[in-house]
């Protein structure tokens, strides 16, 4: 097993051993629950792709609020308590650090996204969805949320405690779905620029109503790639400082 | 036989701060080196960076043959860390704990439990395999740390502070687990205890001030210094010392003569020498017709060469 895996496992671990993770999930399962029912399944009478649909947007807010808690403790904990050195004076990469707790943080976060199936499934039993939407979906959310925890694993990077982690990544993440709503407000080319740039809207849009844009997969995929790279850059600067 | 560690012309600035400057010296495989300075000195940021976890602003760092600046990966593989804090998961047991730093370090999976065994040999850790680490008293937590430092058998072991908190007992114990690492691993160590480095270590590095302003064996700085040694004596003088002070202040090669503490009728002197002349104290003083009880090397030694070395800072534990 190399180093990158050696770590993913060991933080994964983290989460299931303590409250951290438990709460974080226990809390995202209940108020999307609490949002389903009132607002996607309760008021008029809905289709079950609009249902759906709804469903797929109130855990796209919630996927990214998780997203910045999950991440913050990542490399901000290990700095704040000085274990980090341990990793740091291996003989491993500190790109495979970076991917490694990463990855640990995502299959948490998609692991608590497995659980909210029990919802789409609720509204099989009164109505009609299709596997294609529901595949979209879910796809769409994994994504989402990977782009949201590598902008968190770049702000835990950044940070000095936890805290300082939460709020960087709680304002770069902010930032970008502000995006969405500066393209309501400004005239072309820039509103092209902020949808772009969005990390909801137009990218998750098509998602939620069951459509699949390789334009919208390569999006996610290059926040993914570009938030991690800096971490990296971000975590070798640190032994030069 | 080239050195394991060659240092030259090692500088290290932390934004306008200069942490080490133009350091430069080298440490032969098998020794131990006692690196001693007062806190703030820059020993914690020479050992990170030896232990590749900082990068120097200039100089050249070579471990092994191998500049950690062109391939810091290969040089990590040959050396332990234990830095002033034990690196420890709380949540983990023991076990489970070195074997992650083993694998971590390139240790295949099927040499794993051996290693970890016999790190936790060699550190007496053996017993709280399967505790968790959060519910391990100090002293354990640092054998943990300097067993996760060896368990993949680095040609080098950099420790930092390792006795720092630790009650005597422990302190005993781990210069026992330290000197056992003699001469399969070379040890650089580093302390601002004063005994701890004297009893341990084959020779010193002392920095001050981000420089070193000496290095070599205890005796060998001590007589560079012309401060030969200090001289423990206990005198039966029923409380009355001057005649063996007068006695003693006489003597050719005596720098100073102090009373230490009086117990009854035995009075402990403290005698600072240029160089190790016992001989002729206890000539002078059985001519002198004074009762003497014992005598011996002093133990502050080294706190005379650390002092007069750093005279600008305060003595250190």
């Amino acid at each position: 097993m190399n180093a990158t895996l050696l770590i993913t496992q060991r933080e994964l671990g983290t989460y299931l051993r303590s409250m951290t993770g438990y709460v974080i999930a226990a809390i995202l399962l209940l108020v999307d629950g609490l949002l389903f029912n009132i607002f996607a399944i309760g008021g008029d009478d809905k289709l079950s792709a609009t249902v759906l649909a709804q469903f797929f947007f109130y855990t796209s807010g919630l996927t990214m609020i998780a997203s910045v808690f999950i991440s913050m403790r990542l490399v901000a904990e290990e700095r704040q308590t000085g274990t980090l050195v341990l990793l740091t004076s291996s003989p491993v990469k500190d790109g495979q650090i970076v991917v490694g707790k990463f990855l640990s943080g995502f299959l948490f976060l998609a692991g608590v996204l497995v659980l909210t199936i029990f919802m789409p499934l609720l509204i099989r039993v009164n109505g009609k969805i299709s596997l294609g939407h529901l595949a979209a979906g879910y796809l769409g959310l994994l994504l989402l949320g990977a782009a949201a925890m590598a902008i968190g694993t770049l702000g835990s990077a950044l940070a000095r405690t936890q805290v300082l982690a939460a709020i960087f990544s709680g304002c770069m993440v902010t930032a970008m779905v502000l995006c969405w709503m500066l393209v309501r407000v400004t005239e072309r080319p820039f509103n092209d620029v902020f949808a772009s740039l969005a990390i909801h809207g137009k990218h998750f849009i098509p998602f939620q109503q069951g459509t699949i844009h390789l334009r919208d997969v390569v999006y996610y995929l290059m926040v993914v790639i570009v938030s991690l790279f800096t971490a990296v850059r971000v975590m070798e600067a640190r032994r030069w400082r | 036989m080239p050195p394991i560690i060659e240092v030259k012309g090692l500088t290290k600035y932390y934004g306008e701060h200069t942490a080490v400057q133009d350091l430069t010296f080298s440490i032969d495989k098998g020794e131990v080196i006692g690196f001693l300075g007062a806190n703030g000195a820059g020993k914690s940021t020479t050992l990170k960076i030896l232990g590749c976890v900082l990068l120097p602003t200039t100089g050249d760092v070579v471990v092994d043959g191998i500049d950690i600046a062109r391939d810091p990966h290969a040089v990590r593989r040959r050396i332990g860390f234990l830095p002033d804090q034990p690196p420890l998961y709380p949540e983990m047991t023991v076990g489970r704990f070195l074997t992650f730093a083993a694998r971590l370090r390139g240790v295949p999976s099927g040499d794993a439990a051996a290693r970890v065994a016999e790190a936790e040999e060699k550190t007496a850790t053996r017993a709280v395999h399967d505790e968790p680490i959060a519910s391990l008293s100090h002293g354990y937590r640092q054998r943990v740390g300097v067993a996760q430092a060896l368990v993949h058998r680095p040609k080098l072991l950099i420790l930092d502070e390792p006795t720092s908190g630790l009650d005597p007992r422990q302190i005993v114990e781990m210069r026992e687990t330290i000197r056992a690492l003699r001469g399969e691993h070379t040890v650089l160590l580093s302390s601002h205890i004063l005994s701890e480095i004297s009893q341990t270590c084959d020779r010193l590095l002392i920095i001050d001030q981000g420089q070193i302003v000496d290095q070599g064996s205890e005796e060998d700085i001590a007589r560079r210094l012309r401060n030969g040694a200090a001289v423990s004596i206990d005198v039966d003088v029923a409380g009355a010392p001057e005649s063996a002070l007068t006695v003693l202040s006489a003597l050719p090669g005596v720098v100073r003569a102090t009373v230490a503490k009086q117990t009854g009728g035995v009075t402990s002197l403290r005698v600072d020498t240029s160089a190790d002349i016992r001989a002729q104290i206890a000539r002078a003083l059985v001519m002198g017709g004074i009762d003497l009880m014992r005598i011996d090397r002093g133990t502050g030694r080294l706190e005379a060469i650390f002092l007069q070395l750093t005279e600008h800072k305060d003595l250190p534990q």
